[in-house]
C-alpha cells in the first residue's frame, strides 16, 4: 500500500486501517453510553414512580441501628455516617492487624518448604495445598461456629496458659497486653527508640568495618547491651497485664477481642498466609542457582546465605505479588457480615435495608475499598522502588 | 527450618542406597537442632491425630451427613425427577471418558496405575456411599460406562482422524441437553431454580460462569492491550474498577441494582442475576491473567504475522491468542478454581448451593452444632474439585508444552 507513484490511487475507505480504528472507537463508545444511559435512564425510572430520589442526604439521619463493636462513642441515634465511620474503624482495625500477621505466617511458611527438615517442609506444603483449596467463606465459618465457639463456654477457659476466652456478654477472647499507665508508655517509647539506635548502630558498624576495616566490635558491644535493656523493658516496663477471670465467671485485664473479630482475623491470616507462602516460595525459588553457589563459596552458612544474599534478591519477586494479596485481604475482610463483625460493608448493608437506596449505598461500598486499594498500591509500589534493582 | 538449600533441577538424582535409616538421619536427623524439630513436631503430630480420631469416633454424629445425602449433591430438586439428574451424570460421564480415551489415544497405556486407582476409589465410594441401593448401583454404573467410553476413545481415536473436534461438538451440544433435562420445559416438568441446590446448584453455577467469563476476560485483556485509546481506557476503567471492590459487592449490585436498572417488571431470577455477578467479577481478572500472557509474546510474532499480510483481527485470533492462552492456563485455571470457591458467597444472598444448604441444615434443631462433621464433609469436596482442576490445569500445560 506504499504509494508508487505520482497519481497514487486513494485506498478505498473500508479497507483503510485508520478509518476503521476511528469507527471502532466511536462503536465502542456508543455501545458503552447507550448501555449506562439505558440503564440509568430505568433506575431513575423506577426510583421516580417509587417516589425516590437519588441523592445522599439520609447520611444525616439518624441510623437507628445498633453496632457491636466500635472504636469510637456510637449510639443508636447518631446519624448514619457515624455508623458508616465505625464500620471503616472497625475494618481498618482487622485489615491493618491482618497484614502484619499474614506477612509473619507466610514469609514463614515460604520460607519452611526449603528447609531440609522433610516434616517442616511437608507441613508448609499441606498446609499451603489445604488453604487454598477449599472456600474462604467455609474456613471462616469452620474458625467462628467450630473453633471459636467450639471452645468457648459459659465459663472463661484458659488456653495456653495466658488467654482466656468465654461467650458470656461482653465475652470475647482475652490476650495478655499492656496496660496505658506512664510507665508502660515510656518503655514503649524507650523500645522505639531502642530500635531506631539500633538501625543506626547496624549501619554504623557495616560503614567502619567497610570503609576502615576496623573489627567494628565496640559497635557490636553497644548492639548487644541495647538489646538486652529491650529485653528487660519488654518484660518488665511495659507492665504486661494478664487477663484474670472474675467471680462472677467474666474475664477482666487484658486486651479484649470480641469472638467475631478473632474468628475473621484468624481466618482471613491464615487464607491470605498461604497464598503469601506461595509468592515467597516462587521469589526464592526465582534467584538463580548460581547466587547460591556464590555465597556457599564465600563461606556463608546457610542462615545468613539466606539473610544476605537470597532473600533480598527474592524480595524484588516477592513485592509486587504481595501487593494483591494485601488487596485481597482487604476486600476478603467484607465477609465478615458472613459472620456478623460489623465492617463497613456488613453496616452499609444493614443501612440499605433500611433506607432502599441502593445506588448511593454501593458508591459509597465501592469508594472505600478502592481507596483503601488505592493506598495499599501506594505505600507497595514506595516499598517496592525501596527494594529494586538501582540500575546505574 | 535451621538450613535450606536452593531449588535444584539439575541436583543428582537422591541415592536409594542405605535405605530407611539414611533417609532418616539426611532429611530429619541432620544436626541436632533439626533432630528437637523433629521430635517436637512428631509428638504435636500425634497428639493432634489422636485427638482427632477420638473426636471423629467418639463425639463426632455423622449421621448429620447420610440424614441429608440428597440436600447435600441436589438440594430440593424433586425426588420423581432424579432421573434427569442421573441422565445428565451418565452422560457427563460418557463424554468425559470418551475425552480421556481420545486424549490418551498415543500414550502407551490408558489405565495407568494412577487411573485406575482414580476408578478403583470412585467404585468404593459408590459401594460405601449412604444413599439407597438404587442410587448406589446407578453410580457404579456410572463409573463402568466412564472407563468403557475411555477405552471407546480410545480405539475410536485411533481408527477416526480429527475426532478431537467432534467431541468438542458433543461437549458444547451436551450443555443444551444438559440445560433441557435440569430446567425442563419441552415435554419434560419444568423445575424452578429455586429447587436446584447443593452441590448440583455450585457446579451449574461455576460451569455457565466459567463459560461466560472466558470470552469476555479476553475480549478485556485484548481491550486493555489495544492501541485504541478509547477501548483501552474503557478497558482499564472497568478492570480497575472491579478489582477494587470486593465480590461480595458485586453481588449486591447483582441482588439488588439489576432489577432496578432492567425496565419495570423484568426481574431475572435469583440463580441468574448471581452467575451474572460472577461472571462481570471473574472476567476482570482474567482479563488480567490473559494480559499476562499477551505481554510476554515477543514483537516479532506480531511484525512476521503483519509480513505475511494477516490483518489484526486475523494476527491476533491466529498468531497471538493462541500463544498467549497457552501460556496463561495456568493464571487462568488458578482464576477458575477461585470462582469456584466464590460460588460460595452466594450462600450470603441467600442461593442454596453447597455452603448455603448446608448452613441451612445446621440451622435444624435436629442437628445444632454439627459443625465440624458438615464442615469437614463440604470441606473434602471442594477440596477434591479444586485439587482435580489444578491437576488438569499441570496436564494441559504439560501437553501443550511444545518446548524440548
Amino acid at each position: 500500500m506504499t504509494p508508487t507513484g505520482d497519481r497514487e490511487e486513494r485506498i478505498p475507505i473500508w479497507r483503510d486501517q485508520r478509518f476503521w480504528n476511528i469507527a471502532f472507537q466511536v462503536l465502542a463508545l456508543a455501545a458503552v453510553i447507550l448501555l449506562l444511559t439505558t440503564l440509568f435512564g430505568n433506575a431513575l425510572r423506577t426510583l421516580q414512580s417509587q417516589g425516590r430520589q437519588f441523592n445522599f442526604d439520609f447520611l444525616g439521619n439518624p441510623a437507628s441501628f445498633n453496632i457491636g463493636e466500635s472504636v469510637i462513642p456510637y449510639q443508636t441515634q447518631d446519624p448514619y455516617w457515624k455508623a458508616f465511620l465505625v464500620g471503616l474503624l472497625n475494618t481498618l482495625r482487622l485489615i491493618v492487624v491482618g497484614f502484619v500477621l499474614t506477612t509473619i505466617i507466610g514469609i514463614f511458611a515460604g520460607i519452611a518448604s526449603f528447609s531440609n527438615n522433610w516434616l517442616v517442609k511437608k507441613i508448609s506444603q499441606v498446609y499451603v495445598e489445604l488453604i487454598r483449596n477449599t472456600p474462604l467463606l467455609l474456613q471462616l465459618f469452620a474458625w467462628y461456629f467450630g473453633v471459636i465457639f467450639g471452645l468457648a463456654g459459659d465459663q472463661p477457659r484458659r488456653l495456653l496458659r495466658a488467654i482466656f476466652i468465654t461467650k458470656r456478654q461482653g465475652g470475647g477472647v482475652f490476650i495478655p497486653w499492656f496496660t496505658g499507665e506512664p510507665v508502660s508508655l515510656t518503655s514503649f517509647g524507650l523500645l522505639i527508640a531502642a530500635a531506631i539506635a539500633a538501625v543506626v548502630l547496624w549501619r554504623w558498624r557495616i560503614h567502619v568495618m567497610e570503609t576502615q576495616g576496623a573489627s567494628g566490635q565496640p559497635q557490636a558491644i553497644a548492639l548487644a547491651v541495647l538489646g538486652i535493656v529491650s529485653i528487660f523493658l519488654f518484660f518488665f516496663g511495659l507492665a504486661w497485664q494478664f487477663p484474670q477471670p472474675t467471680e462472677a465467671g467474666g474475664v477482666t485485664g487484658g486486651l479484649r477481642m470480641s469472638l467475631e473479630y478473632a474468628a475473621i482475623l484468624a481466618g482471613l491470616v491464615f487464607y491470605t498466609g498461604a497464598f503469601i507462602a506461595e509468592i515467597v516460595r516462587a521469589g526464592i525459588q526465582a534467584v538463580s542457582k548460581g547466587q547460591w553457589e556464590a555465597g556457599r563459596a564465600l563461606g556463608l552458612d546457610a542462615g545468613k546465605l539466606m539473610r544476605l544474599i537470597v532473600f533480598p534478591q527474592a524480595l524484588r519477586v516477592i513485592i509486587p505479588s504481595l501487593n494483591s494479596q494485601y488487596m485481597n485481604l482487604a476486600k476478603n475482610s467484607s465477609l465478615a457480615l458472613a459472620i456478623g463483625y460489623p465492617d463497613i460493608y456488613s453496616t452499609a448493608s444493614t443501612t440499605f435495608n433500611q433506607t432502599g437506596r441502593p445506588i448511593e449505598v454501593f458508591i459509597l461500598i465501592a469508594a472505600t475499598y478502592l481507596t483503601i486499594n488505592l493506598v495499599i498500591s501506594l505505600a507497595m509500589n514506595s516499598l517496592n522502588r525501596a527494594v529494586e534493582l538501582k540500575e546505574r | 527450618m535451621t538450613t535450606t538449600f536452593p531449588p535444584s533441577s539439575s541436583a543428582p538424582p537422591a541415592s536409594n542406597s542405605g535405605g530407611l535409616m539414611a533417609w532418616l538421619r539426611k532429611n530429619l536427623f541432620n544436626n541436632w537442632l533439626n533432630g528437637i524439630l523433629t521430635v517436637a513436631i512428631s509428638a504435636m503430630l500425634v497428639w493432634v491425630g489422636m485427638s482427632f480420631l477420638e473426636w471423629a469416633f467418639t463425639v463426632a454424629q455423622w449421621s448429620v451427613i447420610p440424614a441429608n445425602w440428597q440436600l447435600y449433591f441436589v438440594g430440593r430438586y424433586p425426588n420423581d425427577q432424579y432421573w434427569r439428574l442421573w441422565a445428565i451424570f451418565g452422560l457427563v460421564a460418557i463424554l468425559s471418558g470418551l475425552s480421556w480415551g481420545i486424549l490418551a489415544r498415543n500414550t502407551a497405556q490408558l489405565f495407568t496405575k494412577t487411573a485406575l486407582i482414580c476408578l478403583g476409589l470412585l467404585g468404593v465410594f459408590g459401594v460405601i456411599m449412604p444413599a439407597p441401593l438404587t442410587s448406589r448401583l446407578l453410580f457404579l454404573g456410572a463409573v463402568i460406562l466412564l472407563a468403557a467410553a475411555a477405552w471407546g476413545g480410545r480405539q475410536l481415536g485411533h481408527s477416526v482422524a480429527g475426532i478431537g473436534r467432534w467431541i468438542s461438538f458433543a461437549w458444547i451440544a451436551s450443555f443444551f441437553v444438559v440445560m433441557w433435562l435440569l430446567a425442563g420445559g419441552f415435554g419434560l416438568e419444568s423445575v424452578s431454580t429455586g429447587n436446584w441446590g447443593g452441590l448440583l446448584l455450585t457446579l451449574f453455577i461455576s460451569v455457565v460462569s466459567i463459560l461466560l467469563c472466558f470470552p469476555m476476560g479476553v475480549l478485556l485483556a485484548l481491550g486493555r492491550q489495544s492501541s485504541l485509546p478509547v477501548v483501552r481506557l474503557l478497558s482499564v476503567l472497568y478492570i480497575e474498577i472491579i478489582r477494587g471492590v470486593p465480590l461480595i459487592a458485586i453481588l449486591f449490585i447483582g441482588q439488588n441494582m439489576i432489577p432496578l436498572f432492567l425496565p419495570q417488571g423484568m426481574r431475572p431470577d435469583n440463580v441468574y442475576r448471581a452467575i451474572l455477578g460472577l461472571t462481570l467479577f471473574s472476567a476482570a481478572y482474567l482479563a488480567e491473567n490473559v494480559r499476562g500472557g499477551l505481554q510476554a509474546i515477543p514483537r516479532g510474532q506480531m511484525e512476521a504475522a503483519h509480513a505475511l499480510g494477516l490483518n489484526p483481527a486475523l494476527t491476533t485470533m491466529l498468531i497471538i491468542l493462541p500463544q498467549a492462552l497457552k501460556i496463561s492456563i495456568p493464571a487462568i485455571v488458578g482464576q477458575f478454581i477461585s470462582l469456584f470457591q466464590d460460588t460460595t458467597l452466594l450462600s450470603i444472598v441467600s442461593i442454596l448451593e453447597l455452603l448455603g444448604i448446608s448452613r441451612s441444615i445446621l440451622a435444624n434443631p435436629s442437628f445444632i452444632g454439627r459443625y465440624w462433621e458438615v464442615y469437614l464433609f463440604i470441606g473434602v469436596i471442594y477440596w477434591l474439585f479444586c485439587y482435580l482442576m489444578s491437576i488438569g490445569s499441570r496436564r494441559i500445560e504439560a501437553s501443550l508444552n511444545t518446548e524440548h
